[in-house]
């Protein structure tokens, strides 16, 4: 049913149809409403699973973990500090293996303090061995989540899922929504099975010490179903479509306007709505151009990406994150896609944008399509004021 | 056509809801509609903007609001220390909660400022000074882009009891004095 819904409101309505019977989160802004409504939903009777309030993120994680391995559905979600503060316990989801879903709203680092927007948070996590996929609209928050827990729960996956969206632009933006019928849900998504958990009458040890003689294996299992899992999200997409009605193409990426295009932009997140605006402005306009959107980072589809590009002269990456020191990370997976092929884009340019909520406008999009030219940009600011840099204090 | 409506207000003076209100109602007549807002120093008092996006088409575009067919401004103190019709189209519509016999800031000819005074319709009305309602209320008659029955429905699915009734009442005062004027 189409409702004119929160973003967060929305993500709420979609993880009590996914009906997880454990739920432990800590706000933090702009987190706090998905947790809050569903709060609300546990107190008012209309979501049956135990809300478990906790003293902080590191809890909240632990708590999921821990419900999780009982082999109970477990939900949570958070932001920014947050998400660093459950750093080391999101190692401990993945590596044990358990199939723990959790919402990223997107917000910019600490210090200093910014509560808005930017991915820097759920980019820097991208190596704890949990999937993430990025949405670029309220519906897609929506959608994403139930094709979450299929994927995290798939027996030959059993990974955690972090669903990221962009925080106030979507988690507090209001828009039409569909809410599907629980059926619906429930047939794309059947209950919770664990092949194996925690059970008093079975006795399981997990997440135990490993030495030396077996840690590799453990790594290099996770390393082998990333791979598995970019074959197994284009069948989820098939399955949903026929279901839902929704189109995600396979999952990995959505092409716009890329066959045919001498310029593309890849990027992930809302800001993909705004760059297929401007697409549409300029394509208009007769300017060949179009948009790469990434809808799944980690794993990062290589060579899905590579057959989006190869024939695209000039490519631009935008990222709203850093690796501070280094490339940035989304320009970097693009430009190892593309490394070493006889055909591929002959510049690819790198451009953050965004950091901690500066707004993204249509104009900062063209400003990105007029600098992808001749010349290759190894990384670039846009929108920085160089003025701002000159300020002297004391 | 894409149209596009900027709130100016102080956190905690209900401008998200204005914008939802207004969204919704938008919904409820078949458009698609992007409510959002944006904070400033993230306080409550701290000057802060609410959007409205519009279009027949779902929308796309995430960026804040910088040229505004409409400008609603909740709290007249703003105009003191912000530029409220910064980007305002050459044909744009500001509406100014304030009290009769507010000077208006001069404006192009080719647009129009409207002064309600909405806090004082929500005086009588809700009991406390709000005068989001009785402003929206104003856009429906001052634009004609809503109508006052939609608008009416909106706050019957956001409010319920006392506070759906008050600003109900509101909502139709602002209609009317903008036709009254």
């Amino acid at each position: 049913m189409k409702k004119f819904l929160e973003g967060s409101r929305a993500v709420a309505e979609a993880i009590r149809l996914c009906k997880p019977g454990v739920i432990s989160a800590y706000p933090i802004t702009p987190q706090t409403h998905i947790v809050e409504e569903l709060a609300q939903m546990v107190a008012n009777g209309e979501l049956k699973a135990e809300f478990v309030n906790v003293e902080s993120e590191h809890s909240a994680a632990s708590c999921v973990l821990g419900a999780s391995a009982t082999g109970v559905r477990s939900y949570t979600a958070s932001s920014s500090q947050g998400i660093l503060l459950m750093g080391e316990v999101l190692f401990n989801i993945a590596g044990m293996r358990l199939p723990v879903i959790l919402t990223c709203a997107n917000r910019a680092v600490s210090a200093p303090i910014n509560i808005w927007n930017d991915q820097q948070d759920s980019v820097s996590m991208r190596d704890t061995g949990w999937i993430q996929l990025y949405v670029e609209n309220n519906q897609e928050a929506v959608d994403f989540h139930f094709i979450a827990y299929r994927l995290a729960e798939d027996k030959s996956i059993l990974l955690p899922v972090m669903v990221c969206m962009d925080g106030f632009i979507l988690t507090h933006g209001i828009e039409s929504v569909d809410i599907p019928e629980g059926e619906k849900v429930d047939k794309f998504l059947p209950a919770y099975q664990l092949p194996y958990k925690l059970d008093v009458e079975n006795p399981l040890t997990l997440g135990p010490l490993v030495g030396p003689d077996y840690y590799m294996e453990t790594r290099y299992a996770i390393q082998q179903t990333m791979k598995d899992a970019l074959g197994v999200l284009p069948k989820l997409a098939k399955e949903f479509k026929e279901i839902f009605g929704r189109d995600y193409q396979d999952l990995l990426v959505e092409e716009y306007q890329v066959k045919g295009a001498k310029k593309v932009i890849v990027a992930m997140g809302s800001v993909c709505g705004t760059i297929k605006e401007v697409v549409d402005q300029m394509r208009a306009k007769g300017k060949k151009i179009g948009l790469l959107k990434i809808m799944c980072f980690r794993p990062f589809p290589y060579e899905r990406v590579y057959q989006a590009l190869k024939d695209v002269p000039k490519v631009a990456v935008l990222d709203k994150a850093l690796s501070l020191g280094a490339q940035a990370p989304l320009a970097e997976e693009i430009k190892v896609a593309c490394w070493g092929k006889k055909k591929a884009p002959k510049i690819i340019s790198s451009f953050v944008a965004g950091l901690g909520g500066r707004d993204i406008t249509a104009e900062s999009i063209k400003e990105i399509y007029r600098r992808l030219n001749q010349k290759e940009v190894s990384l670039d600011f846009i929108d920085l004021k160089p003025e701002l840099l000159k300020e002297k204090y004391g | 056509m894409m149209k596009e409506i900027r709130i100016h207000a102080r956190a905690g003076q209900g401008a998200i809801t204005t914008a939802n209100l207004l969204g919704y109602a938008y919904f409820l007549e078949g458009k698609y509609a992007y409510a959002f807002p944006h904070f400033g120093a993230a306080r409550m008092g701290a000057p802060m903007n609410a959007f409205v996006r519009v279009d027949a088409e779902p929308i796309r575009l995430r960026s804040q609001i910088y040229e505004p067919d409409y400008v609603l401004i909740v709290d007249n103190t703003l105009l003191r220390g912000f530029n409220c019709f910064a980007g305002l189209k050459d044909k744009g519509i500001a509406i100014i909660n304030a009290e009769v016999g507010f000077e208006a800031p001069k404006v192009k000819p080719s647009q129009k400022v409207f002064v309600i005074p909405a806090n004082a319709i929500a005086e009588e009305t809700i009991g406390r000074p709000l005068g989001n309602t009785a402003l929206i209320g104003a856009f429906a008659a001052v634009s004609g882009e809503l109508k006052l029955e939609t608008l009416i429905e909106a706050v019957r699915q956001i409010f319920s009891g006392k506070a759906e009734e008050g600003n109900i009442a509101a909502l139709k005062r602002g209609y009317a004095f903008i036709k009254k004027v």
